[in-house]
């Protein structure tokens, strides 16, 4: 299998962290050589988060580069765009609509740009626009919109469907997986239509 | 028994190594990006484990320790090593009986940091070697062979990661734990632990011999690995270069150095002249290069095209070899940033709120308060080190011309974890050097920006236990500071009221402010609500910087709403409303 790269991008407390563990911890299963990258310190206290998750027969860095990413989940639209560049020619965009302020826009020092979708579409590769909030509420929590996108991505990629849910299993307190079961699967379905 | 793998950041393997290798002690104070490794520590028991109030402190616990034959393992940030360079470099003329091994973890590209400094050279001026892993195996497996070139070369060793490796997770086999030593027995030494003037004398030709001892040993050492490819570029590189390297050219011949100080010379005398163009490819100094090129060995090329700034990457280096690189989508331009902002219901918002309109000149220090300097607030003047800000404040207290005028005045800003660190002695010098200068301890019970650590005045250890918790007024009552005033961060005219008399007191005042994390200890009221009627729109609210208020248009109608997920319901944003619309 060639190295895939998972690039996910969102904002401090949005579980992009799980996530990209529910997606290692799948990748460890398969027997697959993987890397996990992020930074911690700053990137609390709500500022931008992103997470590279790289996995495949052999794999030395453990970050993506501008242009190399096969997969941007963006789990906030601005984030998403703001991480556009990353995304390799033919790659896929799978993203959660929802917005989030920055403390810039909070505070009346910037504006949050309307046409924040518009410009993901026109980036010339496939887009997958998600509900995830209203996903992750039907769910039965709004917290679980993380794996409502990881579930999204599944979809793309040759792994079994149990291997997922066993890691989904793994992963979440034992109370949580159930909701974040469904999570997964509403997100799974989302992008087949 | 099967082999057990797991994936880990390199900071949770360097703390499995150290308790597979049999550490006994651990010791370290907060510092991103070093901090994940005493918080993993402290689930395997079999280490006793603690977090000191400064680097200093935890490199001399560590020192008694390895002194007393304990297998040891003291952490901390790049900076950090800066603080603890004093029994450094000492230790390096005692040596050890047990083990040590002192992690650095550094930031290239200030991920988290004020600076980046390389500290490969503190091996170099503390005669000590340095080694450099390049993935979590690495982390996880050197920290042994650390241990065992400690004991054997009787030194400490210098374990230095970098941001990628102590937070990039890859996968690594377990191992189980060896215990290394049975019970610990204390014995005098004092020719090797008492460094007086007559002793050290002796001890320093032999810290020269163990140099040139290790330098043999570099030469066999299984750190130092070459992989021969095609001889017509070769690369030496160490720790998550090596990695960059081996993804951006996987033909290229390699000379990874896992121990990089002290270098060893035949091996790469010999790995330059099988290769046809040298290259260095070191993120920080030139701390081969100048070595290698000192050696007469010719370099191709080095930090002509490795600049000393920044990190690198795999796409980085290709390009720089090769010309070659993806196709790149341009940037997305014009975004709004999203950088870290004071948590809603955050004690240091109302601070910094009053800061900002008395005009004041803030000292500031590190710590989440630190983010006072960001827009809107933009209210934090000076940031130098630990500890830094009560000292900074009373040297510019005593050379400003005195004045009225609240903007010659200085009030330094400090937390308790910082306090304790080192900014009591600052302190201690402001009082008895009769400071009239004004100096603020943000007291929330932890050491917030590196995650919510326990602190001497958290009142519990790292294990969870239940510790003394430091008197922070009765601290600095007993250092002499007459004025010692109390506020309330949550009430501006408390706090305008407070800082202007001690603006106005021609003696030193100390502010504690004393109010609990929200984050860590998940305090929260009641959301407050924006009456959309009174809303002006007028944004006076929005200049506290709170990311539970935005603004909103509506009819051509302009007003601001709270999102009751995110407000802690501090009221801050209430009390600067000047149409009394926002409320419960």
């Amino acid at each position: 299998m060639e190295t895939t790269n998972i690039l996910l991008a969102g904002v401090g407390g949005q579980g992009v962290l799980l996530a990209s563990q529910i997606f290692t911890s799948v990748a460890i299963e398969a027997d697959l050589d993987v890397k996990q990258s992020e930074v911690h310190g700053m990137s609390q206290r709500g500022g931008s988060v992103t997470s590279h998750v790289r996995f495949g027969q052999k794999v030395y860095s453990p970050t993506i580069d501008p242009g190399e990413a096969d997969f941007l989940i963006g789990f906030e639209r601005l984030e998403t765009l703001r991480n556009l560049h990353c995304l390799k020619k033919g790659g896929i965009v799978i993203y959660n609509k929802m917005r989030i302020n920055p403390s810039t826009v909070a505070s009346g020092v910037a504006e949050y740009p309307d046409d924040v979708e518009t410009r993901i579409a026109a980036c010339g590769e496939k887009v997958y626009a998600i509900d995830g909030l209203g996903l992750a509420v039907k769910a039965g929590n709004a917290r679980s919109a993380n794996v409502v996108m990881v579930g999204a991505v599944s979809s793309f990629l040759p792994l079994p469907e149990s291997l997922w849910e066993t890691k989904i299993r793994e992963v979440l307190p034992a109370k949580l997986v159930d909701l974040n079961l469904k999570a997964f699967h509403l997100g799974r379905e989302a992008v087949k239509k | 028994m099967s082999e057990q793998k797991a994936i880990l950041s390199g900071n949770e393997a360097i703390a499995r190594g150290a308790w597979e290798a049999g550490v006994k002690l651990a010791s370290a104070y907060p510092g991103t990006p070093s901090t994940e490794i005493l918080e993993n520590v402290k689930n395997y028991t079999d280490i006793y484990s603690e977090w000191a109030p400064n680097e200093k402190v935890a490199l001399e616990v560590g020192v008694g320790s390895a002194i007393a034959g304990a297998r040891t393992l003291v952490t901390m940030k790049h900076v950090g090593v800066n603080v603890a360079a004093d029994p450094l470099f000492t230790l390096s003329y005692t040596g050890v009986k047990g083990g040590l091994v002192l992690v650095s973890a550094d930031d290239p590209a200030m991920h988290s940091s004020q600076n980046e400094q390389d500290n490969r050279n503190y091996g170099r001026s503390a005669k000590i070697p340095v080694i450099e892993p390049s993935d979590s195996q690495e982390c996880k497996d050197f920290v042994a062979i650390a241990l065992d070139l400690s004991e054997k070369f009787d030194t400490p060793v210098f374990f230095r990661t970098t941001t990628r490796t102590s937070h990039s997770k890859s996968i690594v086999a377990l191992g189980g734990r060896t215990e290394q030593q049975g019970d610990i027995e204390l014995e005098k030494n004092m020719p090797k632990y008492t460094m007086l003037p007559s002793s050290a004398r002796l001890r320093h030709p032999l810290v020269e011999e163990r140099l040139l001892k290790l330098k043999e040993y570099a030469e066999t050492s299984p750190l130092n690995r070459v992989e021969y490819n095609d001889t017509s570029m070769g690369f030496i590189c160490n720790g998550i270069s090596y990695q960059y390297v081996k993804e951006a050219l996987p033909e290229v011949s390699v000379l990874k150095l896992g121990l990089s100080y002290p270098l060893p010379e035949k091996k790469i005398r010999e790995f330059a002249a099988r290769v046809d163009k040298l290259y260095i490819v070191e993120e920080g100094d030139p701390f081969f290069e100048d070595q290698i090129r000192a050696l007469g060995i010719k370099v191709d090329h080095g930090k002509d095209m490795f600049p000393l700034t920044g990190e690198f990457s795999a796409a980085f280096v290709k390009k720089q070899v090769t010309g070659q690189g993806p196709d790149l989508r341009a940037v997305a331009e014009g975004l709004p940033g999203r950088p870290p902002a004071f948590c809603p219901g955050c004690s240091h918002r109302g601070i910094f709120t009053i800061l900002k309109k008395l005009k004041v000149f803030v000292s500031g220090d590190i710590g989440c308060y630190t983010l006072g300097a960001l827009p809107p607030i933009s209210a934090l003047h000076s940031c130098v080190c630990m500890g830094a800000s009560i000292s900074m404040g009373h040297g510019i207290d005593k050379v400003v011309a005195k004045s009225d005028d609240y903007s010659q005045k200085v009030v330094s800003v400090i937390g308790d974890s910082t306090f304790f660190h080192s900014g009591m002695t600052s302190l201690l010098n402001s009082i008895y050097n009769k400071s009239a200068s004004v100096a603020m301890i943000l007291d929330n019970r932890t050491t917030g920006m590196t995650g919510g650590q326990e602190n001497p005045g958290s009142g519990r250890t790292l294990s969870g236990e239940e510790a003394i918790a430091a008197d922070i007024p009765a601290l600095v009552k007993a250092m002499g500071v007459k004025n010692v005033v109390k506020i309330n961060p949550y009430d501006l005219n408390d706090i305008e009221e407070k800082l202007k008399a001690a603006l106005e007191n021609e003696e030193m005042t100390v502010v504690v402010v004393e109010a609990p994390c929200v984050l860590r200890y998940r305090i929260s009221k009641p959301p407050l609500k924006v009456d959309a009627e009174k809303c002006t729109g007028c944004k006076r609210c929005l200049s506290v910087s709170c990311n539970a208020l935005s603004l909103e248009v509506k009819d051509d109608k302009k007003f601001v709403v709270i999102d009751p997920n995110m407000c802690a319901g501090c009221g801050v944003c209430a009390q600067v409303c000047k149409f009394d619309a926002i409320g419960e």
